[in-house]
């Protein structure tokens, strides 16, 4: 599902909040009516227009003054062109605004590198006091929708295209890692959509007797280095799969971490230093990255294969 | 009718808001410019229009978007009583609560400014908040003119008069200087006063240093409709003689005889 249509029906999510929190608003960016909010609460959703910039310093202003303003806003362009807004207004200003940011990732697929977002970790990982979600599905999303309401600060919600993972309910901890599936021989680390793939790729490496640990790292900030460390010294070998750039983002952390450990062995599947420039709908887009199911397989093998 | 009293005691007030300042750049290197031309306008804000004191409601709001200003929001706060005058001249040294632009740390800064461009779109945001809860608290955004290069300055003047926003009041402190030189000369802002009024504001020109003016302009608000943006015409370094007026105002430090013939000239507003 697309992120934007997630990021809509998490909008029944913040009725919900909004029935019980006067201060609870919601700020978008020429999206239109947003569906059951917009219907109940028309004059506590503001539409600020295409200005990504004041739409975040409005939000700061907002919180600055109470309120607890939900801001819907495409990713790249809020994460980028907003970034001073809510490093400055936001942060270090600690205003409680929160974000809901569809289009993570490549889901623009032939729409271009302009609409891609695949900076957005690298860029918000480095913003002090700030909360980075990234969930995995539909489901987890509104949970983390939820979770950001109660957690203080500014919250980033990265969403990216996800399809509804099968049985998956686990409660939603800020900060706290999911082991979506136990393993030996390495960890796949995902985050955001590519933990589906994750899972699928789990499966196929399963039938070949390879055991493969699937964490799924929702919230990439503050990241759950314990989870990460207890991977490294358990499985030896991660593989970082994320649908962003491999500089900075959720392969960074961990490369962080793992240095830091000084034991483990790292290789990151993302998109690897490029724009992705080719006309595609977005499901060839990934497997042109890499990032589709069979092209985290090849880097998960060929990692199983590296000495040492 | 703005009371005279009224107005001579804001003249005594901005006389030892720029004492503190001069203070500041006796002592160090400081942005003394642009806090010396906005020294009328911050005296009638803090001891005349917004009621800032704690408690007050409504609390109103004041943001220095021109944040290098800060030695002028400084002044203001220790003639409040928030923190000492002692404390002035150790702005920007180790352990000192006050930096070269507001911060939180500073006790009675309500918002850390320094980039430029950011504060009028919260000032947006804040005037929502009070208009959406009725509390009837007036929000305030002092602007340099350079700052108004900035493209996000517009995109929040676009969005105020959409959303009614009659306490907000957006004012430019147009001293004519910025870092570079005049700001004719940089990049022009004329006409000024035409751009806020094609922008759908309410718009009042004024001397930035004519105290009865200033307050007049204020009184007025709110007008109809609508926000209100001053536009201030002042002067680089007011009150600095032989600097005032100049590029060199924008950052300077004052020699022990300009600090001595200001600080003169200064204690003469009786």
């Amino acid at each position: 599902m697309s992120g934007y249509f997630t990021a809509l029906s998490a909008a029944d999510v913040l009725v919900e909040l909004a029935e019980s929190n006067p201060d609870v608003v919601l700020c978008t960016q020429d999206f239109g009516p947003i569906g059951s909010f917009t219907a109940r609460f028309p004059d506590r959703h503001f539409d600020l227009g295409i200005s990504e910039q004041n739409l975040v310093g409005v939000a700061a202003g907002l919180a600055h003054a109470g309120m607890l303003p939900f801001v819907l806003a495409m990713a790249p362009f809020v994460s980028m062109r907003g970034f001073e807004q809510i490093r400055d207004d936001c942060a270090y200003n600690r205003n409680n605004v929160k974000f809901l940011a569809p289009f993570a990732g490549l889901e623009a697929g032939p729409w271009g590198a302009t609409h891609h977002a695949i900076e957005d970790i690298a860029l918000l990982r480095t913003v002090p006091g700030l909360t980075l979600l990234s969930p995995a599905d539909p489901g987890e999303s509104m949970r983390a929708v939820r979770a950001a309401a109660t957690t203080e600060g500014p919250v980033y919600i990265r969403l990216g295209f996800l399809s509804p993972i099968d049985g998956y309910d686990a409660p939603f901890r800020v900060g706290e890692a999911v082991t979506m599936r136990e393993g030996k021989d390495l960890t796949l680390v995902a985050t955001g959509s590519t933990v589906a793939t994750a899972l699928a790729v789990h499966e196929t490496l399963a039938a070949d007797g390879i055991a493969a640990r699937v964490l799924n790292v929702h919230t990439v900030k503050p990241l759950d280095r314990r989870a990460i460390e207890r991977a490294a010294r358990e499985t030896g070998r991660l593989l970082t799969v994320e649908e962003h750039t491999i500089h900075g983002g959720l392969g960074g952390a961990v490369a962080e971490v793992v240095a830091e450990l000084g034991t483990g062995r790292l290789a990151r599947v993302g998109v690897r230093d490029v724009f992705c420039t080719e006309v595609a709908p977005y499901p060839e887009l990934l497997r042109i990255h890499g990032l589709d199911a069979a092209g985290v397989e090849a880097a998960a093998r060929a990692l199983l294969e590296r000495a040492g | 009718m703005v009371d005279p009293a009224t107005v001579r005691a804001l003249e005594r007030r901005a006389a030892v808001l720029r004492r503190h300042v001069v203070t500041v750049a006796a002592a160090q290197f400081a942005h003394l410019g642009g806090a010396m031309s906005c020294a009328d306008l911050m005296a009638a804000l803090f001891f005349h229009w917004l009621r800032l004191e704690d408690g007050a409601r409504p609390r109103d709001h004041f943001l220095l978007s021109k944040g290098h200003a800060v030695h002028a929001l400084h002044a203001c706060l220790v003639e409040m009583g928030k923190i000492d005058a002692a404390e002035l001249s150790s702005c920007g040294m180790p352990g000192s609560r006050l930096g070269g632009h507001p911060t939180l740390r500073a006790p009675g800064v309500e918002f850390a400014t320094g980039s430029l461009g950011h504060a009028l779109s919260v000032g947006v945001g804040i005037a929502m908040a009070e208009q959406h809860r009725k509390t009837g608290a007036r929000t305030v955004v002092l602007l340099g003119d350079g700052e108004l290069q900035e493209g996000t300055v517009w995109e929040a003047a676009l969005s105020a008069p959409r959303f009614g926003l009659e306490q907000l009041v957006a004012i430019v402190d147009y001293n004519r200087f910025q870092a570079g030189g005049a700001v004719d000369d940089v990049m022009p802002l004329e006409p000024l006063a035409d751009k806020w009024r094609a922008f759908r504001w309410n718009v009042r020109e004024i001397d930035g240093h004519d105290m009865r003016a200033i307050v007049a302009a204020l009184e007025a608000v709110p007008a109809a409709q609508g926000p209100t943006a001053i536009v201030a015409h002042t002067v680089k370094g007011k009150g600095v003689p032989g600097v005032e007026g100049t590029s060199r105002a924008h950052y300077t430090t004052l020699t022990e005889d300009e600090a001595r013939a200001t600080l003169a000239a200064l204690e003469a507003v009786r």
